[in-house]
Order: structure tokens, then C-alpha cells, then sequence
């Protein structure tokens, strides 16, 4: 079964660009975190977050041994394995900052919408691999994955998680439209969108109103989110362009960034490494994205090909958003930079993602 | 390439994934500029304003919102304090800073920089509080050397003010500083470390209404933390003022007569529940707690073996005594054991199996009917009327009558007294009910217990017709323009469980009391207003059958709680009252005359009160 073949189509590159990107995160976490705790904390943390590097490193390479397309067969069982621990997390979830995201299985501690994010990949790649034509899909073909989006997005709300909420139909709409839809389908889901907006006003809760009015008009929440995103920006503007130097950053120094660890780090990255330093990490982050394109581009299997679309596009928005909200492009909202914030399940999730890739890629010659 | 080149039906997913990569490269362009006009263009500038940490935040504190008597009298305000502040960034030698500013002011050195430990990590640029609320010679010393204390500064707050000394201090409560743990609940969404929250009384009951919401002010400042310019501001909202129930003057007037005495006054307005005295003694000034209680007055407090710290209208639990009489009245001639004109030949005593009962009139008050039992509080009739009717049946009614059970009143730790049944002594002692423990609690006596405030509750409901009110003891919230943003409505609970006739039999007897020739408490009547009550006293320490100990000889934590409970005018009654006195010995004595004064300044305003709106 595993043949000479699959060793020779290694992606060697990609899990280079993975390596760069993972040791950049860890030298930004360290300096993050050093500023911000206790040397006995940071010690901690940072040797945490070596683990959960690891552990994801090593999930990756199981995720190798399995072909892709037994994914395709196994979508189905995937999925209701996913929408099970989200329920679980809402029936005896573990609270914390108020909201109910994680599960304890064992001593680790998991956060099942992020898991869930990939198993709604598979699942639209599959649903979309038979239905999606040059044509474009019309109403009765989104049906399914409209249903397939629609009961995870309403358990995570209901944590209440409406940034990763948001993110899951970001991905799931991005997939759609990049498989096509009819024009009609189109202009009627882009009506639906901007009617459903007001809507959608009343359902926020208040704090989460702020966030977006805030970054509408920082003015209004001086105190919280709009302080955040100044003292955030001053430390990305005086790293200038090459950057304070390492553990010399200033603003991360004086706890003047919330979350700098994890989701302002790359705050903390502009202020110590300047334009230099965050060019580095975007173009690394852009030939990430473009490998995962490349691996679509090339996989002869339709399944494969919009699966690796789709993890490439949650790569992306989550790099898009993330760095976008710390320079003030984006509301303020609680998404984390991958390979680089502090957080297991973002890592694991993240790794299992760019196995998947892998796996696509070494497979491309086998179509089916 | 190969095959796949040639099937049109992938050949457009290639084409779509050109796109995508061409949107990719879109979006990280305009990352890219972004970053380059933070960094390049706007770079020198944030550069320098990092250098500076030069934007800061200032919270500004809301002030609490104010409390007011039922006639809108102040009797909670702010007061602006002065409190000396610290920016350790800007402080240059912060010890060195600390220890002048500590010589100036004539406090200990340590006590400063202990409150700068407590403000604790990640408030290097932030101003931490080194004494708060400091006196006007402090604040013109550290004035006068303004310029040799860097970082120092002064802010005015507003300060919690308690503008009647030691006057319904259990009711209106205090503040203190929120505690991590608190902090951590996540109770407190607005509060911070280092606020003030109520802990006692109104004041915590009701923190979310009185709080109001932190402002706060973005600043720029120079090297020596001097703002330059404000950025932007957000000001604070005030918290909403409350209106009481209570009557200030009435209030005043019962801690005057309980000046020297351990016990408790509760008044209701029995048309409605509200509160109009609530008061225990010994009380406590909550002056003392603005700014942390000192250690050794906290002491002092809470050794006090009259414990001021408890509020003895809500808190402490009693011996209903006689006053329970009312209770076994309802349910004797509901149960039909009696009637109007049953009658109990009273020769002072009462055989039950081997054991003898005493009434408390020796000489026995001869044949008797409910009127002049209740009336002449004899202990013999209810001995009899509790057998026949049973523990369980007194239970029930005593429950339907408010005892038993919290009243409900908005103040924290309510206790909710004990009425026995032959269940619960099962299940707290497993042993079953003795009959002769029936004939005690039928007179109030041995488990049963009460606290003042369910007295006056059913005081009130007595006096009104019948109706339990939840005692209210705010009436209104409203804002700092006046407008009422909450109105917190009288309250029924339910009804006696008497009917007319038996409640027409009780306030017959009770009027009696008061009224009538051989009454217990017909040392109060008043000229112009007819007052119905019941004395009781509740034994503390039984005294032996035959043994004869004079009570003065008694030590005084030993002597018996005197109770009068009443109502007036006794046809339309417009004030319930429950007074207890600890070791007051004797209910007519000690406690009635307290009721009586109470009863005749409340009529008066009342009646004055009339003739101003008629």
C-alpha cells in the first residue's frame, strides 16, 4: 500500500515552509511571552506549547498514512463524530472567559470547533466533488452543504463562539464560491446577505456590537477594544523597518497589549523585527498559501483538489484576519495566528490541516 | 500535460484557482501597504510616542448613585476625597519618592509601598492609589512640593458618605474594596481591582443599580507624566439613586430608644409592606469602613458580645413566646378545637401525663374564653388549645402566616427561623414528638423561632384584614434627572389562614391587650389612637419548677427577651410594629413603651400629614 511512490512525491518544500513558519512563531511566542510573565510562566508556556508543536507535528505525519480519498468515504463519519463533541462541549463543556468551548479528555484540554472546521471541509469537498460543474450550482445542490454548515455553526454559537462561528462560514462560503455558483444563486445569496445583516445586529450580544462599532469607529470604545488596537498599532508602527531587536520591544514590555501572546502576537513581531521581519513572515505565509493552491492545481482527484482549496483558505483567513485586526483593518476578534499564536488546538487543528495537503500532494498522480 | 489537461470539466477549477491565487496575492499586497505606512510612513511618529508610552489610560470612577428616605430626605451621598497617587514610571527613584512623600505626609514608609505591592504586576505605567481619602493639611503639603515628588499626583473621587451617623447602618449597608476572588467570579463585570463594591446591607443588594458605569480618558503625556492632551474621553455614568421605604425620622426615634439595649425594631406599613424602621442595636458607624476598616476597630466589632455586625430585624432568631399565641388562636378555632365561647378553667397550672405546666400567673386567671386568654396571655388555655389542635396542625399554620420562611426582603442573609413539626424532629434528633413538648411550642416557647421582621409582617397582615405583604425596602430607582428607571411594586405573599370571624376574635384580644383593664400592656395606651399588641417573653434559661430566683439576682445574659408586637389605629392601622429586646425580662415593660412612642410620633406626623393634603 505504500509504495516507493508516495516517498519520492514528498512535498520536501512544504514541510520546509512549514518548519520556518512553526520556528519563526516559536522565537515571536518566546519574546511575547517573556514580556509579558514570570520567567517561571514563560518557562512553562513556552515549553507547552513545544509539546503541543510536536504532538501536531506527529498527528501530521499519521495523517499521511491514510488516503485522502478514504476521507471522501469517511466524510460523513467524520462530520457526526465532530457535531457529537460539540454537543458534548455544550451539554458538559468546561466554561472559561465565560463560554462554553472546551472538552477535557484526559488531561488535555480540546476546543472541538476548531476539529470541526476539517471535518466541514471534508464534508463540502465531498458533497461538492460530484455535484460542482462548470455550470455552477444551483439552489436544489446547496441544500446539503447548506444544512452541513448550518448545525455546527449553531452549536458554536450557542458556546457562545461567534468568531470561530463566523470563521466556519467564511471557509464554507469561500469553498462554495470558489466551486461556482450559478449567477442567479449568486446575486440572490448576496441579497440574503445583506438583508440578514440587521438581523443579525439583534442576535449580538452587546460586547460583540462594541467590537464592530468600534472598529467601524475606534472612537467609541476608547477604554477597551479601541485602546487595544491604538497601543497595538503604536508597537507595530515603532518597530519601523527593521524592527526594536529581540526581547527589546517596548509596548509587548509593558503589558500594554492584551492577549500579546496570543492574539496580538503579531504585535509583538512587527514591534521587535519591524517591515523586515513581518515581510519575512508574510511572504513565507504567501508561499504557503500558493504551495496549497499548487497542490489543488495539481491533484487529478476533485475531491482532492477542493480539499486542498479548502484548507488553504482557512490558512488564509485566519493569516488575513489575524494580522488585519492587529493593524487596525479588522474588527477586533479572537482568531489566532497560525503556527505562531499560543494555543494547542489552533496547532493541532492547523497540522492536521496541512497533512491533509501533504497527503493530497504525494497522491497527485492518482486520480479516481 | 496529461489526461487531466485535456478534461474541460477539471480544466475550470484550474482556471478558478488562478483566481483565488490572484485574490491571495490582492489581499497580502494591501497587508503589506498597510504595513508599510504603520512602519515607514507613520513609523517615526509611533516610535516616538512608544518611547514615551505616552498614550495612557485614565479611568475616571462613575459616582454612586444616592439614597433617600420615603419623604426624599438624603441620607447616602458622595463626598469628594483626595487621594494620593502614584505613576512608578514616571516616579524616577520610586522608593526614594515613596519614602519623601511618606515624611511629608506623616505616614509609615511601609504602609505606602505596601499598597504599591498589592496593585501587584503590569501597573508600571499605571496610577496606583498610595493612601486614599488623605486629610486637606496632607493634601496642601504634598501640593506645596509638587515639583520635588515625580509621578506623584492627586486625584479627587467621590467618596461614600453616610451623612447620619450610625443610623440604619444594618439597612444601608457599607462599601469595601473587591477582592480577587470576587474579582475572579465574574460577577463584577464593570469593577476593577482596586473598586469599591457594597458588601452590607442596600448597598450590596442593590451594587448593580447604585455602581453606574467607569469612564475613562485616553491621555498623552510628557517625561514627567504630565498630560498634554487628552486624546479622547468617555464619561463615566452616575449610579441610580435609590428611594426608601424607610422614615428617617421614625427611624431615629428607635434607635433613640434602643440606645443602650441589645435588640431589634421593625415597622411596616401594613397597606403595602414597606419598611418604615428597621433598626438593631447595638449598630456601628459606616464611616469607618470608607477607605478599609482598621484592623483594630474591626476588632472591636466583631467582639462585641451585642454584635453590632448582625442585623438583628432579619438576622437573629428568637423565641416567638406569647406572641405564637396568635398562631395557636388561628389554628385552634380554624380546626374548630374551640370557638368564641369555649372556655378553660385557668388555676394556674396544667397536669399533662406526670408533669405539671405552669402559667405564668400563679394565682391562675379562674375560667376564661379566647378573648380573655389571648388578652390576659393565659398560658393554661393555650396549653389546652395546642394539645387538642396537635404540633403538626400549629405548624401549618404558622407557615401560612409567614413564619417559618424568609419574608423575601432585598437584604442579604435573611434567616428563616424554625417552625417545628414532628417530621422535622424525626429528622434532626430521630426521635419522635412528645406530647408535652406540644403544650411549649403552642406558648412559643422551646423550638420555635422567629425574627422580628416575620412578626411585624404578620402584624401587619393581622392589622390589614389579612393580606401577607413581602416587606419592600426600596421603593423606587431612578436616575440622577429624576426619571424613575425602576419601581418595585408591593408585593402579596399570600393570605392569613384565618377568616374574618377568627381574625375578628384575635383583634378583639388584641385591642384588649393594650385597651382593656387587665391587658399586659396597658401601660402604653395612648389619648388619641387605639393600639392593639401582644406582649410575650422569651425564656432564655429555664428556671427550675418551685425554684424561686429573683431576676435581678439573674446574670444578664441569662434574663428573659421581652417582645411587643402591635398595630395602630387599631380599626384602620397605618404602622405594624415588632420590637424585641434581649434580657428585657418583661414585654410590658421594655418593649411595649418603644412600640407606644413609635406609635404615637407615627400617628402624629400621619395624622398632620392628612391635614396638609386634605
Amino acid at each position: 500500500m505504500f509504495d516507493r511512490r508516495l516517498i519520492e512525491n514528498f512535498d520536501w518544500g512544504f514541510i520546509v515552509l512549514i518548519l520556518l513558519i512553526g520556528s519563526m512563531g516559536l522565537v515571536i511566542l518566546y519574546s511575547a511571552l517573556a514580556a509579558g510573565q514570570d520567567a517561571g510562566v514563560v518557562h512553562i508556556l513556552f515549553k507547552k506549547q513545544m509539546i503541543w508543536m510536536g504532538a501536531g507535528f506527529t498527528i501530521m505525519m499519521i495523517t499521511l498514512l491514510i488516503d485522502f480519498r478514504d476521507l471522501d468515504k469517511l466524510n460523513l463519519f467524520i462530520y457526526a463524530f465532530c457535531v457529537g463533541l460539540l454537543i458534548s462541549v455544550i451539554l458538559f463543556g468546561q466554561i472559561g472567559g465565560g463560554s462554553r468551548r472546551w472538552l477535557l479528555l484526559g488531561f488535555v484540554r480540546i476546543q472541538p470547533s476548531e476539529l470541526m472546521k476539517i471535518a466541514l471541509i471534508i464534508s463540502l469537498s465531498s458533497v461538492y466533488s460530484t455535484s460542482a460543474s462548470q455550470a455552477g450550482l444551483n439552489f436544489r445542490k446547496l441544500i446539503k452543504p447548506v444544512i452541513l454548515c448550518a448545525i455546527p455553526f449553531v452549536l458554536i454559537v450557542k458556546q457562545p463562539d461567534l468568531g470561530t462561528g463566523l470563521l466556519l462560514l467564511l471557509i464554507a462560503g469561500s469553498i462554495t464560491l470558489f466551486v461556482k455558483v450559478e449567477r442567479k444563486v449568486f446575486f440572490t445569496l448576496s441579497g440574503i446577505c445583506f438583508a440578514a445583516v440587521p438581523l443579525v445586529w439583534f442576535v449580538l450580544k452587546d460586547y460583540q456590537k462594541l467590537r464592530i462599532l468600534t472598529f467601524l469607529n475606534p472612537d467609541r470604545d476608547p477604554l477597551g477594544a479601541g485602546y487595544h488596537i491604538i497601543q497595538s498599532k503604536i508597537a507595530i508602527g515603532s518597530g519601523m523597518l527593521t524592527g526594536k531587536g529581540f526581547l527589546k520591544g517596548t509596548q509587548s514590555a509593558l503589558s500594554f497589549l492584551p492577549e500579546q501572546h496570543t492574539d496580538f502576537i503579531a504585535s509583538v513581531l512587527a514591534e521587535e523585527w519591524g517591515l523586515v521581519g513581518c515581510s519575512i513572515l508574510l511572504i513565507l505565509y504567501f508561499f504557503l498559501l500558493l504551495w496549497g493552491v499548487n497542490i489543488a492545481y495539481n491533484c487529478r482527484n476533485m475531491f482532492g483538489s477542493i480539499l486542498a482549496f479548502g484548507v488553504t483558505i482557512m490558512i488564509f483567513w485566519q493569516v488575513f484576519i489575524n494580522i488585519g485586526m492587529v493593524m487596525g483593518l479588522m474588527p477586533v476578534v479572537g482568531v489566532p495566528l497560525p503556527l505562531v499564536s499560543y494555543g494547542g488546538s489552533s496547532v493541532v487543528t492547523n497540522m492536521v490541516g496541512f497533512g491533509i495537503l501533504l497527503n493530497i500532494s504525494m497522491r497527485k498522480f492518482s486520480s479516481g | 500535460m496529461t489526461e487531466f489537461n485535456k478534461n474541460p470539466d477539471r480544466e475550470w477549477i484550474k482556471q478558478r484557482l488562478i483566481g483565488a491565487s490572484v485574490c491571495v496575492l490582492f489581499v497580502f499586497a494591501s497587508l503589506f501597504f498597510r504595513l508599510i505606512y504603520l512602519q515607514i510612513i507613520k513609523g517615526e511618529e509611533y516610535r516616538l510616542l512608544s518611547e514615551k508610552n505616552a498614550v495612557r489610560l485614565k479611568s475616571i470612577k462613575p459616582s454612586r448613585g444616592l439614597v433617600f428616605d420615603r419623604n426624599k430626605r438624603l441620607m447616602v451621598d458622595n463626598r469628594p476625597s483626595f487621594n494620593l497617587k502614584i505613576v512608578r514610571e514616571d516616579a524616577g527613584d520610586v522608593k526614594k519618592t515613596v519614602k519623601k512623600v511618606a515624611e511629608l505626609i506623616q505616614v509609615p514608609f511601609q504602609e505606602l509601598m505596601d499598597s504599591i505591592a498589592r496593585a501587584g504586576k503590569g501597573t508600571f505605567y499605571k496610577s496606583v492609589t498610595l493612601k486614599s481619602d488623605i486629610s486637606r493639611e496632607q493634601l496642601a503639603i504634598v501640593e506645596a512640593h509638587k515639583f520635588d515628588l515625580p509621578g506623584i499626583h492627586i486625584d479627587i473621587e467621590p467618596t461614600r458618605h453616610y451623612i447620619y451617623k450610625k443610623t440604619a447602618s444594618h439597612i444601608l449597608g457599607y462599601i469595601g474594596q473587591i477582592n480577587r476572588k470576587e474579582l475572579k467570579s465574574g460577577k463584577y463585570p464593570n469593577v476593577r481591582s482596586g473598586d469599591l463594591i457594597g458588601r452590607y446591607g442596600i448597598e450590596k443588594s442593590f451594587e448593580k443599580y447604585l455602581q453606574g458605569k467607569r469612564g475613562g480618558r485616553q491621555i498623552e503625556v510628557d517625561a514627567n507624566g504630565r498630560t498634554i492632551k487628552i486624546l479622547r474621553t468617555i464619561d463615566p455614568v452616575a449610579g441610580l439613586d435609590l428611594n426608601l421605604t424607610l422614615d428617617l425620622d421614625l427611624q431615629k426615634t428607635a434607635q433613640k430608644l434602643l440606645e443602650n439595649k441589645d435588640g431589634a425594631v421593625v415597622a411596616i406599613d401594613p397597606d403595602n409592606g414597606d419598611v418604615l424602621v428597621m433598626a438593631s442595636s447595638p449598630n456601628f458607624d459606616q464611616n469607618d469602613f470608607i477607605g478599609g476598616i482598621s484592623s483594630k476597630k474591626w476588632k472591636v466589632l466583631i467582639t462585641d458580645p451585642g454584635k453590632p455586625m448582625i442585623n438583628k430585624a432579619i438576622q437573629a432568631e428568637y423565641p416567638p413566646a406569647s406572641t405564637y399565641k396568635i398562631i395557636t388562636s388561628f389554628a385552634a378555632l380554624e380546626e374548630k378545637h374551640i370557638d368564641i365561647n369555649t372556655t378553660t378553667y385557668c388555676p394556674g397550672f396544667f397536669k399533662y401525663g406526670n408533669r405539671v405546666y405552669r402559667c405564668w400567673n400563679k394565682r391562675g386567671h379562674g375560667e376564661l374564653s379566647i378573648i380573655d386568654a389571648l388578652a390576659q396571655s393565659c398560658d393554661v388555655f393555650y396549653y389546652q388549645a395546642g394539645v387538642t389542635t396537635g404540633v403538626d396542625a400549629l405548624a401549618q399554620y404558622a407557615r401560612g402566616s409567614g413564619l417559618g420562611k424568609k419574608t423575601g426582603i432585598m437584604l442579604g442573609n435573611e434567616k428563616k427561623g424554625l417552625i417545628p413539626t414532628s417530621a422535622w424532629k424525626k429528622k434532626r434528633y430521630n426521635e419522635s414528638w412528645q406530647g408535652g413538648e406540644t403544650l411549649s411550642v403552642a406558648i412559643g416557647q422551646s423550638y420555635d423561632l422567629v425574627t422580628p421582621l416575620q412578626m411585624a409582617v404578620l402584624m401587619a397582615a393581622v392589622g390589614n384584614g389579612g393580606t401577607l405583604y413581602r416587606p419592600r425596602i426600596v421603593k423606587t430607582i431612578e436616575d440622577s434627572h429624576g426619571k424613575i428607571v425602576k419601581k418595585i411594586e408591593p408585593q402579596i405573599t399570600g393570605g392569613l389562614p384565618a377568616s374574618k370571624e377568627t381574625l375578628h376574635i384575635v383583634r378583639t384580644a388584641l385591642l384588649k391587650v393594650v385597651q382593656g383593664k387587665r391587658g399586659t400592656a396597658r401601660g402604653i395606651r395612648l389619648k388619641n389612637v387605639e393600639i392593639a399588641g401582644k406582649t410575650g417573653t422569651a425564656q432564655v434559661f429555664s428556671i427550675k419548677k418551685d425554684e424561686k430566683i429573683k431576676t435581678e439576682d439573674l446574670k444578664y445574659s441569662l434574663r428573659d427577651h421581652a417582645w411587643f408586637v402591635s398595630y395602630a389605629p387599631a380599626e384602620n392601622p397605618v404602622i405594624a410594629i415588632a420590637v424585641i429586646i434581649e434580657h428585657g425580662e418583661h414585654g410590658s415593660t421594655t418593649a411595649a413603651p418603644i412600640a407606644g412612642a413609635l406609635i404615637e410620633q407615627y400617628t402624629q406626623d400621619f395624622s398632620t400629614e392628612e391635614i396638609l393634603t386634605e
